[in-house]
């Protein structure tokens, strides 16, 4: 088991690794030179050099790659061009506020999800999964930033109960999740931003449940004279392992995904701050937080992993 | 009848003969197969560890053993679907995968074999009489022609090429797939063919039908068979020769009588007296061999046998019992100090009892 | 000998073997025939038909000429003046804009998923094929794409690349790679261990010919199922591109652009602008199943 648990964060590194340099190398795929994007456009030669060597542009990329992780590795992501201020700040401050939406978010979307696919798994071909399946689908199918959107209109154009857009009418530096008026910010985000969540939760539950139903031990219980009550908890026990993968990625699509939602509700997380780095060119935000998501994604999964072997036995001897 | 008439009957009229009728068609000298064991710091299972005999043309030899003493990898390194770690293959004079002899794409041409699981051997998604075309196939026959001698094949193993060609290997039962795959290591006119259980899954009814079936193909097409099974009254009906093996070693060799009515190493008299007999006055109380074979990765020093062996001595510890040539088709060998009178053992010398 | 079973009777007649009933039907036989007789799928394949004869025929059906501005008619509400769904911010047909946007979208939504098919598939055969280190390399390298979460990579590949129609779709192709290559992968170590290759190898093939007869039939049913079920994703994944700016670039026609340029105009005509977003959920969905019913009537246990 501990050795399971070693080999798992071990394994962790050079993923991360690779992570790093994908980041790095990103700066490299834009057209141009990357340099332009420090330098203000009429820079004579000489300044051009000058800058050259200071960021370490002048060197081979290996070292520069170099450079740029150990800078990384204290901390340093350098400093927002738009801004001016250290992107590290940036980073941490948009991410909490993108923390804020999944703390509500996950909790919901997880449990309703959940709910939904264990229900219909447990009564499979009965109305109740069809209505769950067919929610699903929908769920999936559905352009979330276009929800959000549909959402604004009906609640905040038409009916105009919840706000349209941003984070609190004092911003996010004053936001208290305690008060009404700072809270039903929260609400429409947080609903748009559970909708694929749910979707993908109940059919990959629905389907972990029927499976795990199908399995001769089923029987086995029921010819033991366990009541169909324990038999339940028994499936929803063996169906866990699945659908706890899952939920990792699914965090994971909160974290990316938030982008869109972000921005159709100008909710100032990280989401938001990386749309706002790509059509500035603010490279060294670019890179900082895409770096932070994820590896805040490469953590998850590895804690999802961790979590699974202690429920499902069978992956600790691989 | 003897091998030595079967060779000498058949007249060798094929014209990939390179040697004549007394060259043994396959000769192994001292293959050694061992797969390393992860994370174990270098240990290895020893499946195959210093196999020698010959196979003669026109013989059937079957090889005999348990579980778990390498006769599967035996097989595959006899067609080399494995590369040996140590040890050569010499096919009728030539040696294989070696510069200056025979390729394994030859060999492949010459040599086939029938595998265990009859359903497992088959796509699943070709139609038979595709799968037993696709030797000839892939081997340069056109299309067309190689579907002829599907065709023709699966007459010649009792099944309608009308009716069975087009279907699907889920369409036919143990026996019909088990035919089918011996069409299709026919398919390619092989000169022998290695049948490595052929028979263990099917019912007892058909595996007699399948036997009749090998037997008769022999005789038809001139073939060489070397036949792996753990079943003793199948071995001994069909073939001329009997080799018994014990985690990864040859234990006794020689022709079909000798082996079952005058066995010499301890091992094999033990196996055959293992066999329930049909008759109710001849019970046994107790097994005549007891306990598991030991691990092959960690095999006993000298003789392996010597754990479970009712005569085992120091000697046979320590040191590892010698062979014997089996030059001669009719000799009968076994690995065991008892029959060497330079072992030391306390019974060597004395005639096997 | 008494125990030995000597049966030395000639071979059974033909008429004794019990030969198959049924009709034959081969995989692909099956796969048509549960098709054919399942009315949903072929309703949502027809649908998923019909918007994509809509959207190339967009030149001959179009009302309106898409780019054709009017400052006038802007925002105009559904049937104002023959057009039927209204018209966008500068002016233009609702309608026509939506069926020329139909050949972007749809066109981002599948040319990824094909060609990361071609790709990722080669890959993943060629991993699972060859084993060893190759596959280690090769999966490996996958496992830290999967590292970051696909609307993430998505957008920081577009990102960084500056935008535009094709940036995007080599964007999404490169998200696409690492899982159609994992499930390539999956299908060939599983078929490669089955005992039917070890006896195409016995016949003498060699790797490309096993490869080609024996491996690919087998792969490519996975393979397919899972890229149908990517071509959903991948048209909310383009226009959401779109939407943030990072893909088609106006005045190209695109759904995920137009819902971002119609957003501040909610207030005014709020169905229109909700207008591309039925459309990219009505082919999302009718994508998502299609896919369902091609999975259900493939995955024949056989």
């Amino acid at each position: 088991m501990g050795g399971y648990i070693l080999r798992r964060m071990l394994y962790a590194i050079p993923i991360a690794f690779g992570v790093s340099v994908v980041c790095f190398s990103l700066v490299y795929l834009a057209p141009g030179d990357p340099l332009q994007t420090v330098l203000p456009p009429d820079a004579t030669a000489e300044t051009i050099e000058i800058v050259k060597r200071a960021y370490g542009f002048d060197k081979p990329l290996p070292v520069q790659f170099l450079i740029w992780l150990g800078r990384v590795l204290t901390g340093d992501f350098g400093m927002s061009i738009a801004t001016k201020r250290p992107v590290f700040l940036e980073v941490t401050g948009a991410l909490a506020n993108t923390g804020t939406l999944a703390l509500f978010a996950v909790p919901i979307a997880f449990s309703i999800g959940y709910a939904m696919g264990a229900l219909a798994g447990s009564f499979p071909g009965r109305w109740i999964d069809r209505v769950v399946t067919g929610t699903a689908v929908f769920g999936v199918s559905l352009p979330n930033y276009w929800l959000g959107i549909v959402l604004v209109i009906v609640f905040a154009v038409e009916w105009m109960v919840l706000p349209a857009t941003g984070m609190g009418p004092s911003g996010s530096d004053e936001f208290r999740i305690l008060r009404w008026s700072d809270a039903k910010f929260l609400v429409l985000p947080v609903v748009t931003l559970s909708m694929i969540p749910i979707g993908i939760l109940s059919r990959t539950t629905r389907a972990a449940v029927a499976e795990v139903r199908n399995q001769d031990f089923v029987q086995t219980l029921r010819a033991k004279g366990l009541s169909e009550w324990a038999v339940t908890r028994h499936v929803l026990k063996n169906s866990l392992p699945q659908v706890m993968a899952v939920m990792g990625l699914q965090f994971g699509y909160l974290l990316g995904g938030s982008i869109l939602v972000e921005t159709v509700f100008t909710w100032p997380g990280s989401g938001f701050l990386l749309s706002k780095a790509i059509i500035n060119r603010d490279v060294p935000v670019l890179q900082g937080t895409i770096l932070t998501l994820s590896m805040v994604f490469v953590a998850t999964n590895l804690i999802v992993d961790l979590l699974q072997s202690l429920v499902d036995p069978r992956i600790r001897r691989g | 009848m003897t091998s030595a008439q079967t060779a000498l009957d058949l007249r060798f009229l094929d014209s990939r003969d390179r040697g004549g009728p007394t060259q043994p068609l396959l000769i192994a000298r001292a293959l050694r197969k061992h797969f390393p064991v992860k994370r174990s710091g270098g240990r290895a299972v020893q499946a195959v560890d210093g196999i020698s005999f010959a196979v003669h043309k026109g013989e059937t030899l079957g090889i005999v053993g348990e579980s778990g003493c390498g006769k599967s990898t035996l097989a595959r390194l006899l067609l080399h679907l494995i590369a040996p770690d140590a040890g050569e293959l010499v096919f009728d004079g030539d040696a294989v995968a070696v510069p200056g002899g025979i390729a394994v794409g030859a060999l492949r041409r010459q040599v086939q074999m029938v595998f265990q699981d009859s359903h497992a051997s088959l796509n699943p998604r070709m139609p038979i009489r595709d799968s037993v075309a696709f030797g000839p196939f892939v081997q340069g026959k056109p299309r067309e022609a190689a579907r002829g001698i599907a065709r023709d094949m699966l007459g010649k193993v009792g099944l309608d090429p009308e009716l069975f060609g087009p279907r699907y290997p889920h369409e036919l039962s143990g026996g019909q797939k088990q035919r089918v795959n011996i069409a299709r290591a026919l398919a390619t006119d092989p000169r022998m063919v290695i049948l490595d259980e052929p028979v263990s899954a099917l019912d007892k009814s058909v595996e007699a039908q399948v036997l009749n079936l090998l037997r008769s193909l022999k005789r038809q097409f001139n073939l060489t068979y070397v036949f792996i099974s753990h079943d003793l009254s199948v071995v001994r009906y069909i073939s001329d020769r009997v080799l018994v093996m014990y985690l990864g070693r040859v234990v006794e060799l020689g022709t079909v009588d000798a082996i079952f009515e005058r066995p010499q190493h301890p091992y094999t008299r033990a196996l055959l007296a293992s066999r329930p007999s049909m008759d109710p006055t001849r019970r046994i109380d107790e097994p005549p061999i007891v306990g598991d074979p030991p691990n092959p990765i960690d095999p006993p020093a000298g003789c392996r046998f010597h754990t479970r062996c009712p005569f085992a001595e120091p000697v046979c510890a320590s040191k590892d019992p010698p062979l014997g040539e089996s030059g001669v088709a009719d000799s009968h060998i076994a690995a065991c100090h008892m029959l060497d009178p330079r072992s030391g053992h306390s019974r060597a010398g004395a005639a096997a009892a | 000998m008494p125990d030995t079973l000597a049966i030395d009777e000639p071979l059974g007649s033909f008429d004794e073997q019990a030969a198959p009933a049924t009709r034959v039907r081969g995989y692909w036989q099956s796969v048509f025939y549960r098709l054919r007789h399942d009315p949903v799928t072929l309703f949502f394949a027809a649908m998923v038909l019909s918007i994509v004869l809509a959207a190339i025929c967009a030149p001959l059906i179009a009302p309106f000429d898409p780019y054709r501005e009017s400052i006038v008619g802007r925002l105009k509400p559904f049937g104002w003046r023959d057009h039927a769904l209204g018209t966008d911010e500068l002016g233009r047909d609702m309608l026509t804009r939506l069926l020329y946007g139909g050949r972007v979208s749809l066109l981002m939504g599948v040319v990824p998923v094909v060609v990361a098919s071609l790709i990722g598939g080669m890959l993943g055969v060629l991993a699972g094929f060859v084993g060893g280190r190759v596959n280690t390399a090769i999966m490996r390298t996958m496992d830290v794409f999967y590292a970051f979460p696909s609307v993430l990579l998505a957008v920081a590949i577009a990102g960084a690349m500056g935008g535009g129609m094709v940036n995007g779709m080599l964007a999404l192709t490169l998200v696409f790679i690492p899982p159609m290559c994992r499930v390539a992968e999956t299908a060939t170590t599983q078929v490669r261990a089955l005992d039917f290759i070890e006896a195409a190898r016995a016949s003498g093939a060699g790797a490309l010919t096993i490869i080609r007869y024996h491996v690919l039939g087998n792969v490519l049913g996975p393979v397919f199922i899972y890229a149908s079920s990517l071509v959903s994703v991948s048209i909310l994944l383009a226009s959401g591109l779109s939407f943030l700016g990072l893909g088609v670039r106006p005045p190209l026609p695109d759904w995920g652009l137009m819902l971002s340029t119609l957003r501040q105009s909610i207030y005014v005509v709020p169905l229109v602008c909700a207008l591309p977003g039925v459309a990219i959920f009505i082919t999302s969905i009718c994508c998502n199943l299609v896919s369902d019913g091609l999975r259900a009537a493939m995955d024949v246990r056989m």
